[in-house]
């Protein structure tokens, strides 16, 4: 269920907008917060609300890369292996990370702690390597560096 | 903790200083005169004029002028209009947007008020890529901050002028920074890119008429209202004029981010500024300007980097985002990542595109692995040529462009992983 104040921020977002539809990102965002991922339960109400077909909310999560339709590991963490990353050792960080974390084919640790994937280019270059740590970014990396981040996680 | 760039100008003079990111400390470094100067003392049309006459190219990659773009927007018209400013910085070799939203947010703010006073756009959409979530945060504190202050809101500065600025977030798709894809992304839709025309002067957000512009583009608008065309016209080339953020990654001593003037040497920008190749290695090669942009190769880096210089070298400006690499890189696992990432990032709509970039990774792939055969590096030409100007957007062909490049000028790369069925770059970065 989308909780009452999630239903606020929501109808905030839709008031600063022309149209209802263009809150449907926004909402997406916020649902998401709070209950991890969009399962069908959501994008039915998600569609009432917004007057389109679930089906049409779950083609919108598909084509995002950061929503989800199914449910998540506590903690979100991408490796960029774009290019510059790349030129400065982020694929061998990554299959480092994978090895310590011991992490199942789909890249997520047992105790569902953390799911490790690897992203495109975050814009944060310079910095290589780096890593999202759900909504925070860690950059100039090594091995160490990276692990204590991911210590520091529930 | 970001860091502010190592070559600053007037665009990132202050970013070091905490309280410039305040309004406060904004306006006491000059911020909203330039603005105030706009609504309160120049006609629209003026300051189209102006920045017409400054010629001030778009930042975002293409290079169009802001001016121009903005002139576009009818002025007959009883449909609301709008701005919409692109912050959804996806180009691979990109970060500058970054640090414009996250210690320059006022500047680019001011910008875009002076924008909408130019065209009658009563509302701006600043659509942020997900990712930057902090940013996103910053910005929001700023556009918070200028409605208190009421340089935002009803009665704009006591003129009347009404502006709204609302901050949206992106969720993770390379296509929405193509602007008719943002747009579509903006409508609550999957991010697809429109069939254009009609243009988003025309048929925009929400099917308003529309002017997109990119945060460093808007950043620049202030200072040219301020100081006038001619002094902006006194940087850079003369083609090309004013400073960008160039932003340098890859096999260099010192990545970060530079703001110079346009025309600034490609090996200045590398051996001066930031301080040349580590370990005592040599280039080999240079992307000029994100990922989309076809490589340089060493011999060819005393080029001024402005769009009429590195036109004649087959290649382009785009971002602004250098990448450098060193004499162990392969360009073969180069295109590999390159292909990689435009098969992933194709929205699908157009066969060229979603055939093409899958294509081209097989083919790469297995030239890396040792497993091309000779006739690979012509289907990869037709391919990457096939691919051009045949599109809904031009995602296709900024994919077929670095694979052109790496033809141009590596092709001796492919040519070994092929006669010797492995890839001789033991040095290389892993794939
Ligand atoms: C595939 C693709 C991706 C793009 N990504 C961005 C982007 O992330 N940011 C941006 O400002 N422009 C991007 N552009 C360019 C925009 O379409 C548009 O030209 C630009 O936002 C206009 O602003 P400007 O004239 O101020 O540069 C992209 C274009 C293409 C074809
Ligand atoms: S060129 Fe590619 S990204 Fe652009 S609209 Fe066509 S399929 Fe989509």
């Amino acid at each position: 269920m989308i909780s009452e104040q999630a239903r606020a921020r929501i109808d905030e977002a839709i008031s600063k907008l022309p149209a209802r539809r263009g809150a449907l990102l926004p909402a997406l965002h916020i649902v998401q917060e709070e209950l991890g991922h969009i399962s069908p339960e959501t994008a039915r109400e998600l569609g009432e609300l917004f007057e389109i077909h679930p089906v049409e909310v779950m083609e919108v999560v598909s084509f995002y890369n950061m929503f989800y339709a199914e449910p998540q590991s506590r903690h979100h963490v991408y490796v960029c292996t774009n290019l510059p990353c790349s030129l400065r050792g982020a694929r061998v960080l990554y299959e480092q990370l994978e090895a310590h974390l011991e992490v199942d084919e789909n890249g997520n640790t047992a105790d569902g702690r953390i799911h490790l994937g690897h992203e495109e280019c975050l814009g944060a270059c310079a910095y290589a390597p780096m890593m999202r740590v759900d909504d925070r970014y860690c950059e100039d990396l090594d091995l160490d560096k990276a692990k204590r981040a991911l210590e520091e996680l529930e | 903790m970001l860091k502010v760039p190592y070559v600053t100008g007037y665009l990132t003079e202050r970013f070091a200083d905490d309280d410039f990111a305040t309004l406060e400390g904004y306006e006491r470094a000059g911020g909203y005169r330039a603005a105030r100067k706009a609504l309160t003392e120049m006609a629209p049309a003026d300051v189209i004029e102006l920045v017409k006459g400054s010629g001030l190219q778009g930042r975002g990659g293409a290079g169009f002028s802001a001016g121009l773009k903005w002139s576009f927007m009818p002025t007959d018209t009883d449909q609301p209009k709008y701005l919409v400013c692109n912050a959804d910085e996806s180009e691979p070799g990109s970060f500058k947007d970054r640090i414009l939203l996250e210690r320059g947010a006022h500047q680019m703010l001011e910008g875009i008020l002076i924008a909408a006073w130019a065209t009658g756009a009563e509302k701006t959409f600043i659509y942020i890529r997900g990712e930057y979530a902090h940013p996103a945060r910053e910005l929001q504190r700023c556009v918070d901050e200028a409605y208190a202050k009421r340089y935002l809101g009803e009665n704009v500065m006591g003129t009347g002028f009404r502006h709204d600025v609302v901050v949206t977030r992106g969720a993770g798709a390379y296509i929405c920074g193509e602007e008719t894809g943002l747009l579509e992304s903006l409508e609550g839709k999957k991010g697809q890119p429109r069939k254009k025309p009609p243009f988003p002067a025309q048929y925009g957000a929400f099917g308003m008429p529309t002017t997109v512009n990119n945060v460093e583009t808007f950043s620049h608008v202030p200072h040219i209202v301020e100081r006038g065309a001619d002094w902006f016209r006194g940087i850079g080339t003369e083609k090309s004029p004013g400073n960008t953020v160039f932003g340098v990654s890859g096999h260099v001593e010192r990545p970060g981010l530079y703001e110079l003037p346009l025309g600034t040497r490609l090996d200045e920008i590398i051996f001066e500024h930031a301080g040349g190749v580590p370990n005592g290695r040599k280039v080999k090669g240079v992307i000029p300007g994100g990922m989309s942009m076809p490589i340089l190769p060493a011999g060819q880096l005393d080029v001024p980097m402005a769009n009429e210089a590195l036109r004649e070298r087959k290649t382009m400006l785009g971002t602004g985002g250098i990448m450098v690499m060193d004499d162990t890189t392969c360009m073969v696992r180069v295109a590999c990542v390159i292909t990689y990432f435009f098969r992933d990032e194709s929205c699908g709509q157009c066969t060229q595109c979603r055939e093409g970039t899958g294509w081209l990774n097989k083919i790469v792939n297995r030239i890396e692995r040792g497993a091309g055969e000779p006739e690979d590096l012509a289907i990869l030409v037709d391919i990457a040529g096939k691919m051009e100007g045949q599109t809904i957007c031009a995602f296709a062909d900024a994919a077929a462009w670095p694979v052109q490049g790496l033809m141009r000028h590596f092709r001796a790369d492919f040519e070994a992983h092929i006669e010797h069925k492995k890839c001789p770059f033991s040095e290389s970065f892993a794939l």
